[in-house]
């Protein structure tokens, strides 16, 4: 055996560990939701029929559906809104030169840092005042204003990496600057796009604090502070099954996007970040 | 995760260059060492940065201030607050409930940051160099807790660590029956049992980083490394390690951040318990803000949380662009 084939047998068996134990925790929790809800599961079980009974009763008891829904509702607008306010200011940092520029930029970064329990309280207490508590706009608005940091950084990043001359020879030709973003740019720029809003959803769809913050409707509740609270409603009823169901429906739309966008997902994390 | 927003992400490719000058700081066009941004200075350009702006600064960067703000007041979040100065700070200070939990906090970092990044370096450095078939499927598999509710995994390894769960059995099944307890409701492991959530969130990040990061190193720093009769760890020292300065700024600001800002975890594993063993800053922020009416209080330790945070983030950023061999 080569030092080199040695070498790659190696690699495989750190892989192949490691990947198994970053999957198990996922797969035990569905293998526990396939269970029956009479079955009595210890430890590492492997269901003897497979029965989606669970999740029914999970979807109709932890009322998953309207947690679904609203969840969508508030990840689908804040993406779709941030999306356009990051690519119109991200086109600004990254292609225009105004005063002001780098001290605004500067300030926005901050916003990539500090945490929500930062902002949650004022959020808290002036949105009661304005009677915005309780409904999805306490969800949405912060959230956006949350979001736009990464994704202006984001874009700037990308408008940066286009070529000067392009928008040049747009602008030589007369075109606006709005031209010259919808007909030359945004054309190419459709991978970062699309980059931005599978993170900013993923992200806004794994909220959790500001919903527990600002919710108390049951009907207005997201699907991880309604999956959170059936967790806890469930808690030392011995009704695991149960609760695994339901945590696997609230995760389950972002590992589908997931698994047909990984590369996307990965590069949005890193890309960008290292590029020395 | 609302949690997992894009922390340490940082912009290293307009960095390289240093072009504080060059990018429009001054609004003063510069002909000779123009970079990216073509033409003169343009108004139009705040028309499209305006919106994005309005949204931060009212519902995310105002916010901020207005925390420092009440972190002044005695106040109930009910009736009318009163002015306390710094008296806030001074019981945060004196309270050994919060300064424990700033403690835990530290513990959480050790686990979320430096065992994933050390074992990251490790695995990355041992196998970079082989040929591997499948290597997006590793990435994708190593990569996809980062990609799951926070809640979600929570109430998976509260599973893994109940009495009779996986973790216990498996014990029980090699004859270690003895040390198998309720993991999660144990004083002395209730918090590192947390903290090994963290590490496996994080690991696989840490790792895929690195990963990548060794392809970057040219092949000839290795084969010098060699000719030099250096062995695997002066090769590490020596080559991959001043390599990955980057991606280890990168992975420990991002993990030290993470752990700073866990809460979703905690609120939905233990709660802060036993006792007090898990409470951490953002626990307590939520608990004085919103439960027990000391909306000073929970603002002044948010402000010292905030303040943590950007310490790390700076002062992480600070030690990697100060190296004078970039």
């Amino acid at each position: 055996m080569t030092a080199a084939r040695r070498e790659q047998l190696l690699s495989y068996a750190v892989l192949i560990v490691f990947a198994i134990i970053a999957i198990y925790p996922i797969v035990s929790i569905v293998l526990l939701a396939l269970h029956k809800r009479s079955d009595l599961v210890t430890g590492f079980s492997i269901p003897d029929t497979l029965d989606f009974g669970t999740f029914k009763t999970a979807w109709q008891e932890g009322a998953l559906g309207r947690g679904l829904i609203n969840s969508f509702i508030v990840a689908g607008t804040v993406t779709v809104v941030s999306a356009v306010l990051s690519t119109f200011a991200g086109y600004a940092f990254g292609a225009m030169r105004f005063r002001g520029s780098e001290l605004l930029f500067y300030v926005l970064l901050l916003g990539l840092i500090f945490p929500y329990e930062a902002t949650v309280i004022p959020l808290y207490y002036v949105f009661k005042d304005a009677g915005l508590t309780d409904s999805l706009w306490a969800l949405i608005l912060p959230q956006i204003g949350l979001s736009v940091p990464f994704g202006t950084f984001w874009m700037r990043a990308f408008f940066r990496s286009t070529p000067g001359s392009l928008v040049e020879a747009s602008r030589l030709d007369g075109a606006s600057s709005f031209t010259t973003l919808w007909r030359v740019l945004l054309p190419q720029a459709w991978p970062a796009i699309t980059t931005m809003i599978v993170l900013v959803f993923m992200w806004t769809w794994n909220e959790f604090l500001l919903a527990l913050i600002m919710i108390q409707s049951d009907d207005l509740r997201t699907a991880p502070l309604g999956l959170a609270l059936f967790a806890g409603a469930n808690r030392g009823s011995n009704d695991v099954t149960l609760t695994a169901a339901a945590a696997v429906i609230v995760a389950l739309p972002v590992v589908i996007v997931y698994v047909f966008l990984q590369r996307s997902f990965i590069r949005g994390m890193f890309a960008g970040a290292v590029k020395e | 995760m609302g949690v997992t927003a894009p922390t340490g992400v940082e912009d290293r490719g307009s960095r390289a260059p240093r072009p504080r000058s060059a990018v429009a700081g001054d609004g003063r066009a510069e002909p000779r060492v123009r970079v990216r941004a073509p033409g003169e200075p343009r108004r139009v350009a705040y028309l499209y940065v305006a919106p994005a702006m309005l949204f931060y600064a009212v519902f995310a960067f105002a916010p901020l201030i207005y925390t420092g703000w009440l972190s002044f007041f005695d106040w109930d979040g009910i009736t009318v607050g009163t002015w306390a100065g710094l008296d806030n700070y001074r019981e945060l200070w004196d309270d050994p409930g919060i300064r424990t939990s700033f403690v835990h906090s530290f513990v959480l970092i050790i686990f979320y940051a430096f065992v994933p990044c050390f074992l990251g370096l490790v695995l990355a450095s041992l196998i970079a160099h082989s040929r591997v078939r499948g290597a997006t499927f590793f990435r994708a598999v190593l990569f996809l807790p980062q990609t799951i509710a926070t809640v979600v995994i929570a109430i998976a390894w509260v599973w893994i660590y109940a009495p009779d769960g996986p973790l216990n059995e498996a014990l029980r099944a090699v004859g270690l029956g003895s040390l198998a307890r309720g993991w999660l409701g144990d004083f002395d492991f209730a918090l590192p049992a947390l903290g090994l959530v963290g590490s496996w969130v994080m690991f696989g990040l840490c790792l895929v980083l690195f990963l990548a990061g060794i392809q970057k190193i040219p092949i000839s720093l290795y084969e010098a490394a060699r000719v030099d009769g250096a062995g695997r760890v002066r090769e590490f020292f020596a080559v991959t390690l001043p390599g990955l300065r980057g991606e280890l700024a990168v992975a420990l600001t991002l993990t030290t951040i993470m752990a700073l800002r866990t809460f979703d975890l905690i609120y939905v594993s233990t709660a802060g318990g036993p006792g007090t063993q898990t409470t951490v800053p953002s626990v307590l922020v939520y608990q004085n803000a919103f439960v027990n009416g000391k909306v000073g209080l929970a603002a002044a330790v948010a402000v010292v949380l905030t303040a943590l945070i950007f310490v790390v983030a700076f002062g992480i950023t600070r030690i990697v662009d100060r190296d004078p061999s970039r």
